[in-house]
Formats: C-alpha cells, sequence, structure tokens
C-alpha cells in the first residue's frame, strides 16, 4: 500500500467530502475568529490552562454538547435509512459506521462527559471544598478525554470510522474481517480518554472523602455528592478492565497477537466477556449520577426533604456492587449452559430491587410536597414513568430463557434507549437547567424549556415504543433496510418521525441558550430556586474560591437550615487562601497523547516512539517542578465579597 | 537509636523477598500444574497484604475502616470477576 493511501476513506461518498468541507471551514473560521478578536492569550490562560473545577467543568459541558450533536446527526441518519424499507440513503458499509460510532460518541464523549461536567461543577461546592483534591489532574483529564474525542471523530474524515460496533465484538473486530484502519481509532481513542475518566475517578473518590466541610459527615452529604462518590468508586473498579481489555485487542490488531483471534489459543469471546465486566457497571455509572441529580431537584421543587436519605444511600452501595455480578446477561446466547444463565439472571433481577426503592422513595418525596412545576421538575417527573418502563423491559430481558428471544432485536435497543435517556439525557439537561444560574449567572428560559421538554419527552416515547413491537416481530437491530413484506415500515416510520422530534427538542436548546443570553434578567440573587444544598450558599457567580469562608454544616440541607432554622453557615473572620496555579503541562501532554494515538492507528512507529517519549519526559517534568500556588490575600477577599454580595453577607 | 530504626519495614521488605523467591522456585523447579498454582495464588495475596499494610500504611490512620472497607471491596470484585469469567467462558459447556 502506498503510504498515503491509507489516509484516505475506503468508503467515500459525498456526504463525507461535505462533512470534510465543513469541518475545513470551520476549523479556519474559529482559528481567523480567534486572531482577530485576539483572543488566544485569554483562551490559554483563562480556560486551557485552568485547574479551576467550575471552568473544567464548563468545558466538559461543551464538548458533552458537542457530541451529542455529533451523535445526534448519526441518529437521524440511521432512523431516516430505515424509515421505509429497501431505502438507499445509505449503503451497508456506511450504515454500520454510522450505528458504532453513534454508540462510541454517546455514551463515551457525550454521556460521560456530561456526568464529569455536573460532577466536577457541583461536587466541590456541595461539600465546601476550595476546588477538588488534585486540581491539575482535573485539567490533565479533560483534555485526555478531549484529544481522545477529537481522535475518534477525526476517523471519519481521514482512514475511515469504525464499523464493528460500539461493542466492537471480535473476531469481526479483528484485522480479518475489519481492514481498515477504523477499529484502531476505536482502540486508542477510548483508551486515551479513558485514562482521563480513571483520573477523574481517583480525584474525586479522594476529593469526597478528604475535602468535606467540617460537620460533613458521609451520612450528611447531600445526595448528588453520594451518587458522584458511588460511580466514582465504580469507575475505579470497572476502568481498568476496559484498558486492559482495550490494550489486548489493540495489540492483537497491531502485533499481530492472539488474545482474541479464533485459532492459535486465543479466544474471541473473551472480549465480549471483558467488555461486559467494564460495559455493565458503566451503564451504572451514567445512571447514578442521575439519580443523584434528581434527589436533588425533587425535593428542591416538592418544597419538602428527601424522603428515606438512608434507604437511598443503601440502594447506590447495593447497586454499585451489584453491577458487578450480571454482566453475562449481555451475552445468554453465546452458548454457555444453563446453570450459568440462571445464576446471571437471578442476579441481573435483583439489581432490580434497589432501583425500585429508589422509584418509590421518590414518589413518596413527591407525595404531600406541594409541587413546582419547573423545567427541572418537569424532566424529573418525565423520567419516573419512562424510565420504569425501560426497567421493566429490562427484568424481561434479564430471563435468559426469554432473552433468545429478544437478543439483538429492536426490543433490546428500545429498552437501553428508553433507560438510557431519560435516565441521562432527561437528567442531564435537568440538571444543566438547574445549576445554569450557578454556571452563568442567568437563568434559562422557562417557557422555551417547557416546550423543549415535551418535544424532546414525546420525541423519545414516539422513537423508541415501535421498537418494542417491530422487535418482537422480528426485527434485528444493525441491520441497515428490510423488505417492505416484513411490515417493519410503519413502526420504522414512526420511529423516525419521534427521532425528528427529538432533534427539534435539541435546537430549541440551543435557541434557548441564545434567546436567555440575550434577554434573561441577570438580577437574580444567589438562589434563584429556593434550594437547600451548599453550593447555593455562595456567589453568583461563583468566586474563583468558591466560599470566602469554610461553611460549617450541620445536616444533608446545611443551606436549608440557615435559611429557615438559624443555623450560622459562615463564622469567623476572612483568612489568606491558597489556591493552586494554572498550568499548560496537562494540555501539552494529552497533545503528545494524540499525537501517540494517531501515530499508532497509522502505525507510524517513529512518530509514536517521539511522542511516548515526549509524554514520559513531561512526567518527569512534573516531577521534579516545585509549584506551591499562591495565595488570595484578605483584602482581596474583602473586596470580591463587598463586589458580589448576596448570601454569605445575609447569613453574618 | 532504637526509635529511629524501621525495624518493621525492614523486615518487611525482607519478607516480601522471600515471598518473591518462593514465587520464582515454581518457574526453576519442576512442579505440578496445581502445587504451583497454588504457590503462586498464596504468595501472591500475602505478599499484596504486606504491600498494603507495611508499606502503604494501610491501617495507620483514622480512617482505616474506610481504606479497608474499599480493599475488600476491590477484593469481592475482582474474585467475582475472575470466578464469574472462568465459569462463563471455560466451566460453564455442558
Ligand atoms: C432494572 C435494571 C436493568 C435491567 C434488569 C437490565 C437488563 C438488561 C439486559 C438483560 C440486557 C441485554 C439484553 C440483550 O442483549 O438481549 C440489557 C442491555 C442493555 N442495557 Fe440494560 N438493564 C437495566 C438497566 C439499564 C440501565 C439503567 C442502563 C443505562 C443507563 C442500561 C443500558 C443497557 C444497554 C446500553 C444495553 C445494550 C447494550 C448493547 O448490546 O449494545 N440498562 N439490559
Ligand atoms: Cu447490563
Amino acid at each position: 500500500m502506498d503510504f498515503f493511501d491509507r489516509f484516505a476513506i475506503p468508503h467515500p461518498s459525498p456526504i463525507i467530502y461535505a462533512s470534510m468541507v465543513a469541518i475545513g471551514l470551520t476549523v479556519i473560521a474559529i482559528v481567523a475568529g480567534l486572531t482577530y478578536f485576539k483572543k488566544w492569550g485569554y483562551l490559554w490562560r483563562e480556560w486551557i490552562t485552568t485547574v479551576d473545577h467550575k471552568r473544567i467543568g464548563i468545558m466538559y459541558l461543551l464538548s458533552a454538547l458537542l457530541m451529542l450533536f455529533r451523535g445526534g446527526v448519526d441518529a437521524l441518519m440511521m432512523r431516516a435509512q430505515t424509515a421505509v424499507p429497501e431505502n438507499t440513503l445509505l449503503e451497508a458499509q456506511h450504515y454500520n459506521e454510522i450505528f458504532t460510532t453513534h454508540g462510541v460518541v454517546m455514551i463515551i464523549f457525550m454521556a460521560m462527559a456530561f456526568i464529569i461536567a455536573l460532577m466536577n461543577f457541583v461536587v466541590p461546592l456541595q461539600i465546601g471544598a476550595r476546588d477538588v483534591a488534585f486540581p491539575r489532574l482535573n485539567n490533565l483529564s479533560f483534555w485526555l478525554y478531549f484529544m481522545g474525542a477529537m481522535l475518534f471523530n477525526l476517523s471519519f474524515v481521514i482512514g475511515g470510522s469504525p464499523s464493528a460496533g460500539w461493542t466492537s465484538y471480535f473476531p469481526l473486530a479483528g484485522n480479518e474481517f475489519s481492514e481498515s484502519v477504523g477499529t484502531n481509532y476505536y482502540m486508542l481513542a477510548i483508551q486515551i480518554s479513558g485514562i482521563g475518566t480513571l483520573m477523574t475517578g481517583i480525584n474525586f473518590i479522594a476529593t469526597i472523602l478528604k475535602m468535606r466541610a467540617p460537620g460533613m459527615t458521609l451520612m450528611k452529604m447531600p445526595m448528588f455528592t453520594w451518587s458522584a462518590l458511588i460511580t466514582n468508586l465504580i469507575i475505579v473498579f470497572a476502568f481498568p478492565v476496559l484498558t486492559v481489555a482495550l490494550a489486548m485487542g489493540t495489540m492483537d490488531r497491531l502485533f499481530g497477537s492472539n488474545f482474541f483471534t479464533t485459532s492459535d489459543g486465543g479466544m474471541d469471546m473473551l472480549w465480549a466477556n471483558l467488555f461486559w465486566v467494564w460495559g455493565h457497571p458503566e451503564v451504572y455509572i451514567l445512571i447514578l449520577p442521575a439519580f443523584g441529580i434528581y434527589s436533588e431537584i425533587i425535593p428542591t421543587f416538592a418544597r419538602r426533604n428527601l424522603y428515606g436519605y438512608k434507604s437511598m444511600v443503601a440502594s447506590m452501595v447495593l447497586i454499585s456492587l451489584l453491577s458487578f455480578f450480571v454482566w453475562v446477561h449481555h451475552f445468554f446466547t453465546m452458548g454457555q449452559g444453563a446453570l450459568v444463565n440462571s445464576i446471571f439472571s437471578i442476579s441481573t433481577m435483583a439489581i432490580a430491587v434497589p432501583t425500585g426503592i429508589k422509584i418509590f422513595n421518590w414518589l413518596f418525596t413527591l407525595w404531600k410536597g406541594k409541587i413546582k412545576i419547573t423545567v427541572p421538575m418537569l424532566y424529573s417527573l418525565g423520567f419516573l414513568p419512562i424510565f420504569t418502563i425501560g426497567g421493566v423491559t429490562g427484568v424481561m430481558l434479564g430471563m435468559s430463557a426469554a432473552d433468545y428471544q429478544y437478543h439483538n432485536t429492536m426490543f433490546l435497543v428500545a429498552h437501553f434507549h428508553l433507560v438510557i435517556i431519560p435516565g441521562v439525557v432527561f437528567a442531564m439537561i435537568a440538571g444543566m437547567t438547574y445549576w445554569w444560574p450557578k454556571m452563568f449567572g442567568f437563568m434559562l428560559n422557562e417557557r422555551i424549556g417547557k416546550w423543549t421538554f415535551w418535544f424532546i419527552a414525546g420525541g423519545t416515547c414516539l422513537a423508541f415504543f415501535p421498537m418494542f413491537i417491530s422487535g418482537l416481530d422480528g426485527q434485528a437491530r444493525r441491520m441497515y433496510t428490510y423488505s417492505e413484506a416484513t411490515g417493519f415500515g410503519i413502526w420504522n416510520m414512526l420511529s423516525f418521525i419521534g427521532a425528528l422530534g427529538l432533534a427539534a427538542g435539541f435546537i430549541l436548546i440551543v435557541y434557548n441558550v441564545y434567546y436567555s443570553t440575550r434577554y434573561a434578567s441577570r438580577d437574580i440573587g444567589d438562589d434563584p430556586w429556593d434550594a437547600r444544598s451548599l453550593e447555593w450558599a455562595t456567589h453568583n457567580p461563583v468566586p474563583e474560591y468558591n466560599f470566602a469562608i469554610t461553611p460549617q454544616v450541620n445536616s444533608s440541607e446545611a443551606f436549608w437550615d440557615s435559611k429557615k432554622n438559624g443555623h450560622k453557615l459562615f463564622k469567623g473572620p476572612f483568612k489568606e487562601i491558597h489556591m493552586p496555579n494554572n498550568s499548560g503541562m496537562p494540555f501539552i501532554m494529552s497533545i503528545l497523547f494524540f499525537v501517540l494515538g494517531f501515530a499508532l492507528v497509522f502505525s507510524l512507529w517513529i512518530v509514536a516512539i517521539i511522542s511516548l517519549i515526549g509524554v514520559f519526559a513531561c512526567l518527569a517534568h512534573r516531577s521534579f517542578e516545585k509549584d506551591h500556588g499562591y495565595h488570595i490575600s484578605v483584602e482581596e477577599i474583602e473586596k470580591t465579597e463587598a463586589e458580589r454580595g448576596g448570601a454569605e453577607h445575609e447569613n453574618r | 537509636m532504637k526509635e529511629l530504626f524501621p525495624r518493621k519495614q525492614v523486615m518487611g521488605f525482607v519478607f516480601s523477598l522471600v515471598l518473591t523467591a518462593a514465587a520464582l522456585l515454581v518457574y526453576f523447579l519442576d512442579m505440578s500444574f496445581a502445587v504451583g498454582m497454588t504457590v503462586l495464588l498464596v504468595t501472591a495475596f500475602i505478599q499484596a497484604g504486606l504491600q498494603f499494610i507495611v508499606f502503604m500504611h494501610a491501617g495507620e490512620t483514622e480512617d482505616k475502616g474506610l481504606i479497608f472497607t474499599n480493599i475488600y471491596y476491590g477484593l469481592i470484585i475482582a474474585l467475582v470477576t475472575v470466578f464469574g469469567t472462568l465459569l462463563a467462558m471455560v466451566w460453564g459447556y455442558v
């Protein structure tokens, strides 16, 4: 093969050429814009090198939204292709690439980034800390994630996208059946961003265990912080399995090893096994922060405290443990005997119990509450029934004998979308809307937000309920077309219309951000929702040090107590504050990782070795660097506090 | 002088060398698969415990409850993963 041939797209089409041009033009526009408005320095100083958890959270949020749109366009194309029988909009290979990138982008680069965005922004504020335990590591986490995402998206225009599904099962993902570099991208991009995620896991466990405000015992932590702790615990235990599996897969593809091959002692099913050892905990990594968000929003707008705090915590701990006991339910049909399948069927059904407990706790919180319908509350209320349907169908899939019927049909696709969309997407939009005023100092428009909700909730139901029917009728997942005689046409058309509704909803979100940025009032105080937990006790916008005085906590709703029961949150005079310095090193290191990944994808060994040496040089530099951070003087704190006014003053 | 000498650590170091040597014997001596595996597993677990307690100071601080909970939690998950995998990939076929 000629050197440059490998960079070409194996199956070019006009859509891809058009996107290449679009990507090129966008990059030029961004670079030109930044240069023209002289924003490079600002970008570097204030954002790229920042170690402030709030800014890192916002960068995660923007990236997640970007990826949501990328994945969303993929979804629309798939639904358009299958809307009518024997459609010729996309060819088979192109369709395979699209469902693969859709899955990876949505799970790894959208959903994960979204939950990490909100954890970053909210957790340190909720526990009254100045930042996370390892601020610079946090910056590195973000950039590794971002570079992984960019590397993955590059596959689309250079070398070809992966097409073996987001599960990338071997032997299909091996060199023999996936010749193009697509699957190399899959392995390396997920690897790079996975390292970032693992670091986030360690960082947040340390932060939550070690940096809580005085008085905040574990059982007085707000529920979102609890969910973040459990989520990160699962991350730390589950992600290493993915790391190892990806490394083995990479070696199979690049160096001809035989971990997952069908000959020479390899075991192709082991990939599926390892993938799901990570994969099932992963779905709980996605859902638990959502549970945490609903547990903040529902009490705030039902205007009473959360029902069953202890059982909420206990059920999350139980879920975290059980989530490691069920993975085989993803391949009941692979040929193992009835005993194995029965064991994992039972453990799978067991996990529905703690999940059910949580649903009832929310219902009991709502019961007797004085419910105020706001946008975040609407999403929470919409979540309950839709998620329950998704969960119940999950229990159906969990019965191994029955799963022979459902497995790999559209029924399965309906199940997981009906848990993931209300569980992650609704929660993230709800959380984003809820914490938006803390992030940006104004509220998103409620009227547009409510319209958005109905588009998104309605679109979700219309897009995925028909799949239950066509799935039971035998429509297999991941098929690029079907004949008219099957009778699937009508269900897929409905589903396409639903997808259009969802798309309209997402466009409305963008419009809402634009509209509110222009017209929303900036005079909203520090606590516009009349909320209950600590993040609302500081100013809008949040000063870089979060709290001028470390708050004293007495309950899981310390801020509410300070408003209603005369609890004093902030005691004592201002003291000098010690803050960490920004650093460009993590960014440089992540660029090196990006180059390393790219070089490995295309087997450019010399480049790979040089960038790997660069990575180690960065590590060495960090080991010998002396950086003691800086101090904010009392006068400066006084000045900032006087300028921003608000809750802290009223409380003193 | 006595307080300054890190007795525990030196002993621990020597013991961990002994464990390593014992594990190496599996390679050099000609034993059956079962015996070799047993030696490796036993020495590995003792070695890990030693590292945690002597060199990583688990159990010396007041949050030792947290630390040991975490270790046991990890242990449970590791065992479930390993045995579950064996069950699903090797033993579970009739
Ligand atoms: C009551 C709880 C749940 C049960 C009992 C359950 C059960 C199952 C089962 C048995 C399968 C495999 C079916 C098959 O391949 O034939 C499955 C697939 C899936 N589930 Fe769930 N599930 C539950 C909750 C969730 C949640 C909360 C999420 C995500 C937030 C989720 C995401 C997924 C995904 C992504 C797949 C499909 C993966 C693929 O093959 O591509 N599930 N579920
Ligand atoms: Cu699962």
